[in-house]
Parts: C-alpha cells; structure tokens; sequence
C-alpha cells in the first residue's frame, strides 16, 4: 500500500511539479516547433510519452543489469543514445504503417525525436536520482511523457487563439510563444512545495 | 586552395553572426535556458559545446564519404555522444562544482540540435578544414549568446557576477549589502529565462528587420 502511494506521488510529481518542460526546459524544441496545431501536438504528445516509456524501462534495466558498478560506465551515454534511436524507429515504423497522414504531418520531426532532450533527459535523471525500483522507474518515464503532452496540449491550445492576437511584428512566432511559456511556468510554479 | 579559405571565412562569419545558433536557428534552447543562471555556468556550457563541436564536426567530415544515408543520423550521434562522454569526465576530474551545478545538462549536449545540426549542414559536406573551423565558429556564437542571456539573469536576481569567492564583479549594488538594487528573484526561475530569451529573439528581429 505505502508503495502504491509512493508511485502515485511520483507520477503527480514528475507530471505537475517537476514538469521536465517547465522546470527542466527540456524538449524546448518541438515545443516550439509542434505547437501550432492541437491535434498534431497531441500526437507528437503521444509518440514521445510511448518513447520515454519504453526508453526508459530498457536504460534502467541496461543500467541495472550491465552497466552499474562496472568499468563499462563510461558507455553509459552511448548505450543511452543507441537504444533511444532504436525505439524511435520502431515507432517510425508503426505510423507509417498505421496513421499514414499523422507520419506525413509530422515530417522531419519525427526522426527529431531522438534527439529530443525529454528523452535522453529522463534517462539520465533516473540514473541521476537514483531510482532503485523498477515499477517507478516506469511510472516516472510514463509521467515524465505525459508532463511532455500536457505541456505541449496547453500551448497548442494558447497558440490557436494567439493566431488571432494582435501581436508586435518583431515578437511574432517564436518570441511571443516563449513569453506565453514563461508565464505558464510562473502558473505552475503554484504546484511546488505540494509535495516533497 | 583560395576558393577553400573563402569558405572557411564564410563558415566562420556564419557561425559568429549570420546564423548564430540560438538567436537565428532556434536551436539548442533546452541547455540555453538551463545553463543560464550564472555567467560561469553558461561559459562552462559554452566552451563544452566548442569542444565537442569541432571533435564531432571532424570526425564526421573524415568519414563522411563512408557513410549510408539511412544510418547517418546514427553515427553522428554515436560520435556526439562519444566526445560528450570524454567532456563529461574531463569536467568531473576538473572541474567537480561546476559538473556537479550543471549535472545532467552536460550529458544533454548529446541531443543539443546544433551539433547535429551542424554535423548534417556542414561536416558532413564539406573538408575537415571547413568543418573544424565551422565547429569552432558555432561553438563561439553559442557560447557568446549562453553569456549574454546569463549575464542579464544573473546581474537582474543577483546584482552581480560571481566567478569565484573572491571575484565578484559587482553591477547593482543590492539591498542586503548596503545598495538600493532588491534582487529579482524570478530572474533566476524559469519564467526568467523564458521570457529573456523571448525578448531577445524579439530584439534581433527587430534589428535585423531594420537592417534589411
């Protein structure tokens, strides 16, 4: 029982207090660059969350099983990398197969995942912090993903109603939607504090 | 061998202004707004960048007529992280403060979009000469934008910028020394760097536009 709240605190955690893109500014790219549209931010959402969840549980287990305590540390970040790009392809793959319009939607970003820093971020803060536990290494990995899609959603959704906004013309696109960002930070800075 | 050095030079001016990394290419934005804090974190950052840059920006250009296109991104990332990993150890034996403030954002630098940006755009089409130079000048217009976003932040929250103990370099002289500058606490905290980098994008739009 005590475990169960245990992981229930670390998901709300990684998913309102320590958001990796509020607090971490990690993937700052595609949240600037996916967040025109609210659908295409969803799925972009959605394939990153599946990618930090399998990412995430195979690193800790390569972590665990193979790397820790031997002098094969030092290929931590490469072993990282290689198994973030495989399951990258791997999700490639299944879009292409399956949502043919969502691949094309996405383009050049989707290979951009790899080198999304939510990913390779979450790996080595569970290395980081720590986490001894298989079951949280998951859940947190979940979490961090879904932080990812809540951020990006509630951007999108700012965003579309921004088009209409009578912005100065030197802070249009990218300037205006760091401040947005900004200020949404400052909104979630509310949450810290709740626990831990 | 002419035509060869007008190209390093434009590589380098490209680098130093005409597509200064985080201002033009909007890229590498997670570490930027990181790093940020302080002046010496972010030429700490700065010069890791550099470093693993111009190693990735050579290596890449040496093999680059080996490489299939469809594992490309594989190997540029697979030399990134290789170079990223000898910094990562070089700040731990040396520099163990600095390593231990900037923690995980040393190992991010794998997926810092420049690198691979620049190992896409330009190692991977140009000679190793071109390339290192290339490496070196975006390395440098990524390390002079780190410092001065984070001497904005750092002199706004704290009035000062701290290198060390013992020097301080003082701006605004702040209310807990005897001053009148109250310390602006937000500068320091996410928001501030959000918002600081988006006026600055705004600013050099502005400039620019007036150029043009």
């Amino acid at each position: 029982m005590n475990f169960a709240v245990s992981l229930a605190l670390g998901f709300i955690s990684i998913v309102l207090i320590n958001n990796f893109v509020f607090t971490k500014f990690l993937g700052s790219c595609p949240y600037l660059g996916v967040s025109g549209r609210l659908d295409m931010a969803f799925g972009m959402g959605m394939a990153v969350t599946f990618v930090t969840t399998l990412a995430g549980a195979m690193t800790w287990l390569i972590d665990h099983l193979f790397l820790n305590g031997t002098p094969l540390e030092v290929t931590r970040y490469v072993c990282y990398i290689l198994v973030i790009a495989g399951a990258v392809q791997l999700v490639e793959m299944y879009l292409r197969k399956f949502f043919p319009s969502l691949y094309e939607a996405f383009g050049i970003f989707l290979p951009l995942i790899t080198t999304n820093c939510v990913i390779l971020g979450l790996c080595i803060f569970l290395n980081l912090w720590q986490i001894d536990n298989f079951l949280m290494a998951v859940v947190l990995s979940f979490g961090a993903g879904m932080g990812f899609t809540m951020a990006i959603c509630i951007m999108a959704g700012i965003r579309e109603n921004l088009a209409m906004a009578d912005i100065p013309e030197c802070l249009q696109g990218a300037p205006i939607t760091l401040i947005t960002a900004g200020l949404l930070t400052l909104a979630f800075m509310g949450f810290a504090g709740m626990i831990k | 061998m002419t035509e060869n050095q007008m190209t390093a030079w434009k590589a380098f001016r490209g680098g130093l202004w005409d597509e200064i990394p985080v201002l033009r290419l909007m890229l590498g934005l997670c570490p930027t707004m990181a790093v940020t804090t302080s002046v010496k974190g972010g030429l700490t950052m700065g010069l890791s960048v550099v470093f693993v840059l111009i190693c990735s920006n050579v290596v890449v250009s040496m093999m680059r007529n080996l490489l299939k296109p469809h594992l490309r991104i594989m190997m540029f990332t697979l030399t990134i992280a290789a170079f990223v990993t000898i910094a990562d150890m070089y700040l731990k034996a040396f520099q163990p403060v600095m390593s231990e403030k900037l923690g995980a954002y040393i190992p991010l630098i794998i997926v810092n979009c420049i690198i691979i940006c620049r190992s896409e755009a330009c190692a991977a089409k140009n000679g190793i000469w071109v390339s290192a130079v290339d490496g070196l000048a975006m390395g440098l217009g990524f390390t002079i934008v780190l410092c001065f976003l984070a001497s904005i932040r750092e002199i706004l929250s704290t009035g000062c910028i701290t290198f060390s103990e013992t020097a301080v370099w003082t701006v605004l002289n702040p209310v807990d020394k005897g001053g009148w500058f109250t310390p602006w606490a937000a500068m320091a905290m996410p928001v501030g760097a959000f918002i600081t980098l988006g006026l600055t994008l705004g600013a050099v739009n502005q400039l620019t536009k007036k150029k043009a």
